[in-house]
């Protein structure tokens, strides 16, 4: 699903270059559950970003189920990630002035689905993270937890290839946390492939995979002989 | 632009955002509102001039005498210098080419005209056939001087609008003998002149008429042409100046008056006038246009401030639309098809308040210089597009700024 090849990423800042990415090699295939620990200048976001294709590589080839992402401008760049992606963020990132419905239903907007197709699918998704019953309401008026499980449902609107998820719990408390990894894995139990960021290790243990990061280098990759299922914490 | 869909985006976000449409609105109103005033009250002043020249032919040349201010080849300054039949003839053959309409004018001021036991003072002119042409008069009733009435110094009077009013009432004057100074003369004709009142209130009779019954001997007081008029405005004003140097010049050669000697031959020129009046219209209407397009631009500037802020207040709602799919197209056009809707609606709503205003006010404005203040359907599509274009301007800067947006940066756990 994910095939990337001595990945390499550097930001100037004035007349200092960082070398961010150091050449990582990565591979993911499908219906994975990987997390990506590090510590903060490890290079994880930017990793993430240039999974998400936020941000480019400078050296290196990143190949998306087969397709390969480089030189890409921004309206492809856009297309590609609506198409082929599922975002989640540590601090949501929903519209404050839409409903949990029309947030939901924001990337199928952007694929030109008609409204009335789009309505159905939101609410579908909706249902599936619980939360149809919110789905009039606007993300002030939301929890935590219920803000997560809306951006979840986004995520997976467009049937995106891959969901990255950037901290998904950082924000939240420790039984909102296991609710929200609780849907996550139940995501990954139908075959979706998950790639989550989070410095958090009974988070990561709840992954099937766990990938370290440290000074822009993957320096381990483990897989988690059995993952903690997060029903059991709920 | 034709995306039902996106403009069902486009309305959820102003619905949204009430107050700051509404008041991104009411300054594009406000500039299109005031144009729109401005234009009308333009076209008022230009109705009402236009009308105020509309008394008499505009391309009318009028000579007149007076009392000599300067010595002139050892003549004593204070003759008085009178002009004659002869002298209307004389330059009448010798400007024929130039000439339109001619007549020659004598005046009696205030005569009393008496229909049965009604009576008023009127001004009273003895005049040629083409008067009706050079006062711009159309005749109601009846018929106006003809030539066989010069020619046979009939006893026949053309009496203006306000004069029938006055004294034959509703009776049908055409026909009827009114006494001008007790001597009886045949109404043929009735006349309305567009000046007004004033020059409603005349009576007209055969010039040689007039002088042989007022004791006028073969005095003139004044020679009136109107001019052949090229099409071409500055030509035609080139051409009547000329024209009416020529004339001022033979008069005061004949008379041996002082070339630059102005109150002993005075030739007026209404074109020359008529052309300072419309230059100065077009003044007027180059600061009407000029002081509302710079409101409209103060209300452009507006929406375009405004849009910027909606760009920076959701810089964070765009970098989430990109991250989930929006290319940049979508986010510039989302941004320019809002600052459009705005403005045009807006613009709309100012457009027709403005107009509405005009059509109330329009009936109650009572002024002379003033009439029929509104706006045209040309006009009104001029600032209609006016305002379309500057919704684009408005818009596009910010929403230029909002295609810039990187995702990256705006989700950066704001």
């Amino acid at each position: 699903m994910i095939e990337i090849k001595d990945l390499h990423k550097s930001y100037t800042m004035g007349n200092n270059s960082l070398h961010v990415l150091k050449g990582i090699n990565f591979n993911a295939s499908e219906g994975e559950l990987v997390s990506i620990m590090g510590s903060s200048g490890s290079g994880k976001s930017t990793f993430l970003n240039i999974l998400g294709m936020l941000d480019e590589a400078d050296e290196g080839s990143y190949f998306l189920d087969g397709v390969p992402i480089k030189n890409l401008n921004e309206k492809i760049a856009a297309n590609y990630r609506n198409q082929f992606l599922g975002f989640i963020f540590q601090s949501f990132n929903l519209i404050n002035y839409k409903t949990a419905l029309d947030n939901v239903a924001m990337p199928l907007y952007y694929q030109g689905k008609k409204r009335k197709e789009r309505i159905e699918k939101s609410m579908h998704y909706l249902e599936k993270v619980g939360l149809a019953d919110w789905a009039t309401h606007l993300p002030n008026e939301l929890s935590g937890g219920q803000k997560q499980r809306v951006a979840i449902a986004r995520a997976l609107a467009s049937d995106p290839k891959v969901l990255l998820a950037d901290e998904p719990t950082g924000a939240l408390d420790t039984k909102t946390s296991y609710e929200v990894m609780q849907l996550i894995q139940e995501i990954n139990d139908e075959g979706k492939t998950i790639l989550i960021v989070t410095h958090e290790p009974d988070i990561a243990q709840m992954t099937k995979r766990i990938v370290n990061l440290k000074d822009g280098l993957i320096i381990d990759d483990v897989l988690v002989p059995k993952p903690v299922r997060a029903a059991s914490h709920v | 632009m034709f995306n039902i869909e996106r403009w069902q985006e486009i309305f959820e976000t102003l619905r949204k955002n009430k107050l700051r449409t509404f008041l991104t609105g009411i300054s594009v109103a406000s500039g299109i509102f005031i144009l729109v005033i401005l234009l009308g009250f333009n076209s008022g002043i230009t109705n009402g001039v236009r009308s105020q020249f509309e008394r008499d032919a505009t391309n009318k040349i009028s000579v007149r005498t007076g009392t000599t201010s300067k010595g002139y080849k050892g003549l004593n300054p204070g003759r008085n210098i009178q002009l004659y039949n002869e002298d209307y003839s004389n330059l009448n053959d010798k400007y024929a080419a130039y000439i339109e309409h001619k007549t020659a004018v004598t005046t009696i001021w205030g005569g009393q005209v008496t229909y049965q036991n009604q009576s008023g003072n009127y001004r009273v002119e003895g005049a040629n056939p083409d008067m009706q042409f050079i006062e711009n008069a159309s005749l109601l009733n009846g018929r106006f001087i003809n030539a066989a009435d010069i020619h046979e110094s009939r006893k026949v009077a053309v009496i203006g609008h306000k004069v029938q009013q006055d004294i034959f009432k509703n009776e049908n004057p055409i026909g009827k003998n009114i006494a001008i100074y007790g001597i009886k003369f045949k109404v043929v004709g009735v006349y309305s002149d567009p000046g007004g009142e004033r020059e409603n209130a005349k009576v007209f009779i055969p010039i040689t008429t007039f002088q042989m019954t007022f004791n006028g001997g073969n005095r003139v007081r004044s020679i009136v042409y109107t001019f052949n008029m090229d099409e071409d405005l500055d030509v035609a004003v080139a051409a009547s100046t000329a024209f009416s140097s020529l004339l001022e010049k033979d008069i005061k050669n004949k008379y041996s008056v002082a070339p630059d000697d102005r109150s002993a031959v005075r030739v007026y020129n209404t074109l020359e006038e008529s052309k300072k009046i419309y230059s100065l219209i077009n003044t007027i209407r180059a600061v009407f246009w000029f002081v509302g397009l710079g409101t409209i631009v103060a209300g452009v500037v507006g929406v375009g401030n405004i849009m910027i802020i909606v760009v920076k207040e959701r810089t964070k709602e765009i970098g989430i639309r990109k991250a989930l799919g929006a290319t940049p197209n979508a986010i510039i056009m989302m941004i320019l098809q809002e600052a459009v809707f705005i403005t045009t609606l807006s613009g709309l709503i100012g457009l027709i308040t403005g107009m509405g205003l005009l059509e109330i006010v329009s009936p109650l404005v009572d002024s002379d210089f003033i009439k029929f203040p509104n706006v045209d359907f040309n006009t009104a599509i001029i600032t209609l597009s006016i305002l379309i274009i500057a919704g684009v301007l408005s818009g596009f800067i910010p929403a230029y700024r909002a295609a810039k947006v990187l995702p990256i940066e705006a989700l950066r756990n704001g």
